[in-house]
């Protein structure tokens, strides 16, 4: 048994770094599906990650924490779907615009939680379960974050896959056009879409500020928002895939942490990039077939809707 | 229809004084008339006359800046689709509203709202299919099919929804005349149940088959109505046009006969997986003669296409296809461009032009290399807009000017450009995929008619097309296209409109139902 103890603590590792991506990729997912491009994720992860921990700390509740990291993402969203929904801004100048908004106000509102330690989110342990060797802790010892990350990814791909509000879904980002003219209400699909987003968004950013680290540090999401907007692109829209590449990001940048830490003889700037790379690789590979990528890709991403009157 | 009839009944839908104006053009301008329960009412008019505007309004797509709408003798106001649908108004698109990425199922699933049952749905769609004539493969995926088969899903994911008044956009347009027949008999069927029927088309013929009335516009104005049984096909073109209409006339064919295209044992695997495999085709084209490829959509015309533009290349086998004595079958477009031929794909925005691009930079595209447009890698303005416009005055397109976007014109007028510009490229091989798809009379005798022209200088020209009509008109020989394989060319003269129908197949034995035996008898 011994000899996999080591395990152990990696996986561990390996889902915390993992889950953040995920929740906030899940969401981007679901705003892509529906043709709208909301660069803004890094943004919105840091001021969920701000709401989150400034209500944690001030109630004590890590519920509570959750709850406003949702509502806060889902504003900034709103934000967001104003402007380029509504008032049809271009959606890339919005998105970067978000990003650099969200920074600065989280940073302001962080600035008086600096410092600050917190309780970390409780770990789910199921008596019994969670005593089974090397699978107990890993499978049935995690909060409930973690959790929640692959029940609402399953809720996402059945959605999509599935049913029928989840087909008119990627109806509207496929042809928004069409949609229209079947009687589909695009706007508020949108709308619907990228305030899902942002809430998952923050999501990703109370996982990092009530679990990963459990305290405030300014941009201390240090660019997962753009990594979990690259995994969807990478990924080519699918949730299998995107849970796949989450995983694989996560893994890769512990182990080379740890291969770091045990002295392997590779500068470690390139052992920086290997996450990256591998990623990107393994994702460009798998998803190669241009067929595959034409299914999938919501082929009106990013394009302003100007329903005919 | 008699006058009694008409004011004993309350009209099914009637119009007044429908006016819509968009930017720099009046679309609509009080337009008026009404259609009957039980009737088939033709709405006829050239490209731009505004007869898709008026549709879009009647289906609520489009909100009418003036007038009024009546359904049975009640004011409505149609404020989207979903209220006309309620209403019991359905509509066959002519574009735009397939989804491309999604399967015939899918696509078919969106506009049944109030049907969540998947199983169910499948069979309402399959029986429904079978009764009309209309098969589909539920499970592919809609960009691998040709507009025919687009088409055929329009019809039944209109008719699942039991309409009162059916839209029909051009719905004949990719059948064969077998098809045309049996879909006359559905819509007749239909009528007989009590479904109106506004029925939108270019072909005079058939709307003086099947229609009862006839509205006609010109201009966004209403002109005329007529009863079509009583017209000719000719009085009417005259009505839309406003002007008389010339049958094309075939110039005498002067300057050498040498082959410019063969096309020998050409196989291809389709490229996807709902595509048509290319087996064994054989083809010549000479100078002066103009070769016609019949068919019904998605027997191998798209694949043939990408074949012969050089948008699929043949690197096994590179002299299955010959330009001028050249193989190209491993060159690409512009490679084969260079050698003097010029194509013209069936789909105008998106494949042969930029619709976000002004209709300049759209000219230069395909010239800029055998027009010397290109200047030390860049543009040269002056001639790019001097050959737009010679474009434009040449081939009467409809337009602002040069700098207007090909996407603000309608489909009839970006084809008329499209042609002009690689006729006017002087190519010694042309291969132009429906010449005049939604395009109306008169522009389509003006696009035969330089098909013809250009002919006689000594152009190769194949036209690929659906249109029985138009390949009987204009080519010297023709062959049919089916599953993959193409019949042997026969000379136009010697061919029977019945012989070319049973070579595409008739409605029964359409797709999958044993096609060697069609393609055996031509060959």
């Amino acid at each position: 048994m011994s000899g996999l103890d080591w395990l152990i603590p990696v996986v561990l590792t390996v889902i915390t770094a993992s889950t953040p991506l995920l929740l906030a990729a899940t969401g981007e997912l679901v705003t892509e599906r529906a043709g709208v491009l909301n660069l803004g994720v890094e943004g919105m992860m840091l001021v969920g990650a701000i709401a989150a921990f400034a209500v944690a700390s001030a109630t004590g509740s890590g519920l509570l924490g959750i709850l406003a990291a949702l509502l806060a993402g889902a504003a900034m969203a709103l934000v967001f779907a104003v402007l380029t929904i509504s008032m049809m801004a271009n959606q890339v100048a919005s998105g970067l615009a978000l990003t650099i908004f969200g920074v600065g106000l989280s940073a302001l509102v962080g600035a008086s939680f600096v410092g600050i330690a917190l309780d970390p989110l409780p770990q789910l342990s199921i008596p019994g379960l969670s005593a089974i060797p090397v699978l107990g802790p890993i499978l049935f010892g995690q909060d409930l974050l973690v959790y929640l990350s692959f029940a609402i990814l399953a809720a996402v791909a059945w959605f999509l896959a599935r049913t029928r509000p989840g087909l008119v879904l990627k109806a509207v980002g496929e042809s928004h056009d069409s949609a229209h003219a079947l009687g589909y209400r695009v706007i508020a699909i949108r709308y619907g879409a990228t305030l899902f987003g942002g809430a998952m968004a923050g999501l990703g950013g109370a996982y990092l500020s009530l679990s990963y680290t459990p305290m405030w540090a300014e941009n201390m999401t240090a660019g997962r928002g753009w990594i979990a907007l690259a995994l969807v692109v990478f990924a080519t829209w699918r949730p299998g895939r995107l849970l796949l590449g989450a995983y694989m990001f996560g893994a890769i940048t512990i182990l080379q942490l740890h291969a770091q830490g045990a002295g392997v003889e590779i500068p470690s700037q390139f052992m920086s990039m290997l996450p990256y790379l591998a990623t990107i690789l393994v994702l460009v590979l798998i998803s190669r077939d241009s067929t595959k990528i034409r299914l999938n890709a919501p082929a009106c991403l990013g394009k302003v809707f100007r329903p005919a009157r | 229809m008699t006058t009694n009839e008409t004011a004993s009944e309350t009209a099914l839908l009637e119009l007044r004084g429908i006016t819509k104006a968009f930017p720099g053009i009046l679309a609509n301008d009080r337009i008026g008339f009404s259609i009957m329960p039980h009737e088939i009412h033709a709405l006829l008019g050239e490209n731009g006359a505004g007869k898709s505007t008026l549709v879009k309004i009647i289906y609520g797509v489009l909100q009418a800046d003036a007038g009024e709408i009546l359904w049975q003798g009640r004011p409505v106001r149609v404020s989207g689709p979903a209220a006309a649908r309620r209403l019991g108004i359905g509509m066959v698109f002519q574009h735009f509203s397939l989804f491309e990425a999604m399967t015939v199922f899918e696509n078919i699933a969106l506009a049944m709202d109030g049907e969540r049952d998947n199983r169910a749905l499948r069979a309402r769609i399959t029986t429904l299919s079978k009764t009309y004539g209309l098969p589909l493969d539920l499970d592919s995926h809609v960009y691998a099919l040709s507009v025919g088969e687009r088409q055929r899903i329009e019809i039944v994911r209109c008719l699942l929804q039991n309409p009162k008044l059916l839209i029909l956009d051009e719905p004949t347009s990719v059948l064969t005349p077998q098809e045309v027949e049996r879909l006359f008999e559905t819509l007749r069927q239909l009528a007989r149940e009590g479904c109106a029927i506004l029925y939108i088309s270019h072909k005079l013929d058939e709307v003086k088959a099947l229609c009862d009335r006839a509205t006609i516009l010109r201009a966004g104005r209403t002109v005329a109505e007529c009863d079509p049984k009583v017209e000719t096909a000719r009085s009417m073109a005259e009505l839309m046009i406003g002007a008389k209409v010339q049958p094309p006339s075939r110039p005498k064919a002067s300057g050498e006969r040498a082959e410019r295209l063969s096309v020998a044992g050409l196989s291809l695997v389709a490229e996807s997986a709902f595509g048509v495999d290319l087996r064994d085709l054989s083809l010549s084209v000479s100078g002066g003669e103009i070769l016609g490829i019949a068919g019904i959509a998605g027997n191998g015309q798209n694949e043939l296409m990408a074949a012969l533009t050089g948008e699929r290349l043949l690197p096994v086998r590179p002299d299955a296809i010959v330009i001028d004595g050249r193989p190209v079958g491993s060159l690409g477009p512009p490679a084969r461009r260079a050698l003097g031929a010029v194509f013209v794909p069936e789909e105008r925005n998106g494949h042969a032009a930029i619709p976000a691009m002004s209709l300049a930079e759209n000219a230069f595209l395909t010239a800029f290399r055998r027009l010397g447009l290109l200047k030390h890698g860049l543009m040269s303005e002056a001639p790019t807009r001097r050959f737009a416009g010679r474009i434009i005055a040449d081939y009467d397109v409809r337009t602002t000017g040069a700098q207007a976007d090909a996407g603000s014109l309608s489909g009839g007028n970006m084809q008329k450009f499209i042609v002009g510009r690689e006729m006017l490229q002087e190519p010694g091989l042309l291969v132009i995929a429906q010449p005049t798809w939604g395009v109306d009379p008169g522009a389509a005798s003006a696009i035969r008619q330089a098909l013809l022209d250009l002919a006689a200088n000594g152009t190769a020209v194949l036209v690929i097309s659906q249109d029985l009509d138009e390949i009987l008109e204009i080519c010297d020989r023709v062959a049919v296209i089916s599953e993959g394989k193409l019949s042997e060319a026969r000379p136009v003269a010697e061919i029977t409109v019945e012989e070319i129908g049973l070579l595409m197949g008739g409605l029964h034995d359409l797709a999958a139902q044993a096609p060697e035996g069609r393609v055996e008898r031509g060959s």
